[in-house]
């Protein structure tokens, strides 16, 4: 497949790529963008571990094409906060979520994706959220209280500025 | 030489400037390693595992690898303790593969029970020569100084910091290990505490770095297309139609070595391509023609059926004996058998093995997320034909393990491609090949028969087990369990019971077999654990009272006698008793937290199960509701005695996991082999638990205790899948004698 230009914002940054068009999103931040906080877990959609946004909602990168970006903005784990400091981080730190970390980058994307649909979600509604993403540690105890924790909190926070 | 600096990502990011830029291209890289576990130490070296700067900042070596039990700070923690340094002031640099820490092998619950006192001794080392140097500077008399909170102190008030005397510290004598004195527990000031691991930051914010992170300049990704049957030949490939790809470098075919596996690579095609996608799509084209070899006809359904039929008919090779069994059996006022079976596995850590190599200078550098740096450099050193010494082993974060990643073939493929590329390569597992290319947990079939007296006391046990060995991937002919493996809660049930006889029948293996979280005691507790819930009912007696009545005394058991050599996983019994007392106190003490004889709606129950596995005692308690067919697991409760906890937070975790990982397994887990390959491939059809799954209510509790520390990673697991069985036996009067559920009810 020839290349084309694909243009997106990646963070908040204007970003271009010359790529094959149906390299999946996952590989075009990891390989070509080297923001390799977001995961490769199963390559078919099936354990979020690759969880961004796109406009805002979750989606897993592993299996949309870089096309379908085109002229869209995209946030990873990297973007999610300047500071590193959403609530939902400062929320995943205090109650200790993580074991071997790799799943929390996307387990992450998915409740700020959820939270900012849902500012109060019930446990089912948090349970149907984030079901997507696969924790082979099993911290699912510990992410259902983090979010919890996180909510209130995720209705007044505002990121800080960026300075680029 | 090697002149590649290591550094961390975010260092990397601050020394580029390029923090918040927002886009970091490859090109930006060049001349730039980058792994964000440091593993070389910049302070003065004290001993092998401390360092201190004079900036002050004390250097502690993890020699474990980090896959989620939170050993990369649990060890350092002891240290810092024992040498008075403040947590603030420690920076955790991991280990490269050396010897001489001792075993670097992360496996076995192993890493607190055997490090925790040689951790003790380093820091209070590290200690003593701070403290000397203080007393060399004040010429000082040695007990009138004393360190504390990151400084040295006199008596008489006066202080320097530990980044001042970390240059004469470094060249005092270290001292006799043995003739040091420890801390005394009211004193501890990290010990027993929940620190916080020290990636938490960087794991909640995407800056770490595993396996599947490191960026070599100028490297090469591979994607490999492995024999889908154990020794199968690749025929054929089409190497024209993989270079066609855009991005696609090189093609080279890894040749498969003779049995047994150990640890070396596949027979198999690499595509080697600029990126991670090229290589996976390049590897599409390959079109590789297999002779699938002498396992081709291998289908495991029949097989454990075939072992079902063995252990429930005939007699086994004896393991264990204790009185007249048959007799036994045949006096019994009532006696029950039962025959239970539990499936292959596999381990799906959330990231496939992954690892980078670049030869260079006459070394081979490996980065990968492996359990077990020193068997990655010998199998890597062997296969390029180098020197071990010649081989530098960085070991990065690993996104869990659970046994597979202690197994170094992706990393002797990646040291072999990038011998054939002459390039540093990556090799990419996908979740596919995680699954079908496996080191399997092993299948086993199990037989019991148990004699009960007028009292309904267990008064007969006669056990028989086929479980294709680990041995096997080392010793080809391999094919009956050894006493380590029935040592595994099979062998070693501490029932008080007058007769018993224990035996093992032969189960060739026909995959790669290897050791997953908890290993035999998944299945062999799962049988014991079943078993011992039919007989209460049988004797119409509470599963928890049958169990304590069983278990009997308090006592320290001893297996020689009857027959069984007991590995004690690697421990003495001297130091590590098999103690029948921990083993009730768990139950006992479980059972007074919850509603255990509560009277539960139609539909609900609760079911008991417990083991002593990896030298500490666990009870789980699982409340459970079946409803038109569908099962679902509403509690789950647990109690550790683990002897002494260096982090009860992580502790807590690894249990709240062991949980999930046990619920995982019992409901749906299970790989079948058709015409030799694993037909399972991804989370489709090799569901783990999801969040939806899980219970509401899990309750973690660790039971104080001063004894030695004992294994915390896997003795979870072994108890969860029998105490649901029982559980739904309780709420339905259904025995399930097989694992995974989802056989049986929707879940």
């Amino acid at each position: 497949m020839d290349k084309q230009t694909v243009a997106f914002l990646l963070n908040g940054e204007n970003t271009n790529i010359d790529i094959e068009p149906d390299t999946p999103l996952l590989w075009v931040l990891r390989d070509e963008l080297n923001f390799t906080g977001t995961k490769f877990g199963c390559g078919m959609g099936l354990c979020g571990a690759c969880t961004v946004h796109l406009e805002g909602t979750a989606v897993r990168s592993c299996s949309l094409p870089i096309s379908a970006v085109e002229g869209k903005a995209v946030t990873t784990i990297e973007g999610l906060a300047p500071g590193g400091d959403h609530p939902l981080q400062q929320a995943w730190i205090a109650e200790n979520v993580p074991q071997c970390g790799y799943c929390q980058s996307g387990q992450i994307m998915s409740a700020a994706s959820l939270l900012a649909s849902n500012p109060n979600p019930s446990d089912d509604d948090i349970d149907s959220a984030m079901s997507g993403n696969i924790c082979r540690c099993g911290t699912y105890g510990r992410i259902r209280k983090a979010i919890k924790r996180a909510a209130p909190a995720v209705q007044s926070w505002e990121p800080a500025e960026v300075n680029v | 030489m090697n002149n590649i600096q290591t550094i961390t990502r975010r260092r990397f990011l601050e020394l580029t400037g390029l923090a918040s830029s927002g886009v970091v291209l490859m090109g930006s890289l060049t001349g730039t390693a980058l792994a964000s576990v440091l593993d070389e130490p910049a302070g003065k070296p004290l001993n092998l595992f401390v360092s201190i700067g004079t900036d002050g900042v004390v250097e502690i070596i993890a020699h474990r690898s980090e896959m989620g039990t939170g050993i990369r700070t649990s060890l350092p923690q002891v240290v810092a303790d024992e040498m008075e340094a403040d947590w603030n002031q420690v920076k955790v640099i991991q280990g490269l593969a050396n010897a001489d820490y001792g075993s670097q092998n992360t496996d076995g619950s192993r890493s607190i029970r055997d490090f925790y006192h040689i951790m003790r001794q380093m820091g209070a080392a590290a200690k003593h020569m701070l403290e000397q140097a203080a007393a060399e500077r004040w010429s000082a008399d040695s007990s009138d100084v004393s360190a504390k909170e990151h400084k040295v102190y006199h008596r008489d008030g006066r202080s320097l910091s530990f980044g001042e005397l970390a240059v004469a510290a470094a060249q005092q004598d270290m001292p006799e290990l043995d003739s040091l004195n420890l801390k005394d527990k009211q004193d501890f000031q990290y010990i027993g505490k929940s620190v916080p691991i020290v990636d938490l930051d960087d794991m909640c914010t995407g800056r770490t770095t595993y396996g599947v992170d490191v960026r070599i300049p100028d490297m090469l990704f591979a994607s490999i297309e492995r024999t889908p049957a154990l020794q199968g030949k690749a025929k054929s490939f089409n190497e024209a139609a993989a270079k066609k790809v855009a991005g696609v470098v090189d093609v080279v075919k890894i040749d498969g070595s003779p049995l047994p596996s150990a640890y070396n690579a596949l027979e198999g095609v690499a595509v080697l391509a600029r990126d991670t996608y090229s290589a996976m799509h390049g590897r599409e084209q390959l079109d590789v023609q297999w002779d699938l070899g002498d396992h081709a006809s291998y289908d495991s359904a029949s097989y454990i059926d075939g072992l079902a039929k063995k252990v429930s008919s005939g007699p086994g090779v004896v393991q264990r004996e204790r009185g007249d069994t048959d007799k036994a059996l045949a006096a019994a006022d009532k006696s029950i058998e039962a025959t239970y079976k539990a499936p292959y596995l596999a381990h799906a850590p959330m990231e496939p093995p992954m690892a980078t190599a670049h030869i260079h200078d006459g070394i081979c550098e490996i980065w990968a997320c492996t359990q077990t740096p020193q068997s990655t450099q010998r199998t890597v050193a062997a296969a390029l034909g180098l020197d071990q010494d010649q081989v530098k082993v960085h070991v990065t974060l690993l996104g869990g393990g659970f046994g597979r990643k202690s197994k170094p073939d992706f990393s002797v493929e990646a040291a072999l491609l990038a011998k054939a590329a002459g390039k540093p390569v990556q090799v990419i597992w996908t979740r596919e090949d995680d699954i079908h290319q496996d080191y399997f947990h092993s299948c086993s079939a199990q037989y019991f028969k148990g004699g009960l007296d007028r009292d309904g006391a267990l008064s007969a046990w006669l056990a028989r087990e086929a479980t294709p060995p680990i041995a096997s991937i080392f010793n080809a002919d391999a094919d009956i369990q050894g006493a380590g493996s029935l040592g595994q809660s099979f062998g070693t049930i501490p029932f008080a019971v007058p007769n018993l006889r224990i035996e093992s029948h032969k189960a060739p293996a026909h995959m790669r077999i290897g050791w997953l979280r908890s290993v035999y005691n998944i299945p062999y507790a799962f049988g014991v654990g079943s078993f011992m819930d039919e007989l209460a009912h049988a004797a119409g007696k509470n599963p928890r009272d049958f169990w304590l009545e069983s278990i009997g005394e308090d006592r320290h058991l001893t297996f020689e006698q009857e027959g069984l050599e007991f590995s004690n996983y690697g421990r003495s019994l001297d130091d590590y008793p098999y103690d029948t007392g921990r083993f009730k106190n768990v139950i006992t003490r479980l059972t007074n937290t919850l509603a255990w004889d509560e009277k539960l709606p139609a539909g609900q129950g609760w079911g008991l199960a417990a083991a002593r596995s990896f030298l500490a005692y666990v009870a789980v308690v699982c409340k459970v509701e079946v409803k038109d067919g569908r099962l679902s697991v509403l509690e789950m409760h647990t109690a550790i005695d683990a002897g002494t906890v260096v982090n009860p937070d992580r502790v807590h975790s690894q249990m709240e996991g062991a949980m999930i990982f046990g619920l995982s397994l019992a409901l749906m887990g299970e790989i079948t082999f058709e015409n030799g390959q694993a037909v399972q491939s991804n989370f489709h059809d090799y569901p783990v638990a999801r969040i939806n799954q899980t219970p509401q209510i899990i309750k973690t509790h660790i039971l104080p205790s001063d004894a030695l520390p004992a294994g915390v990673g896997e003795p979870g697991v072994p108890p969860v899948a029998p105490s649901i069985a029982n559980a739904i036996f309780a709420a339905t009067g259904q025995r399930i004698r097989e694992f995974p559920f989802n056989k049986t009810f929707s879940v």
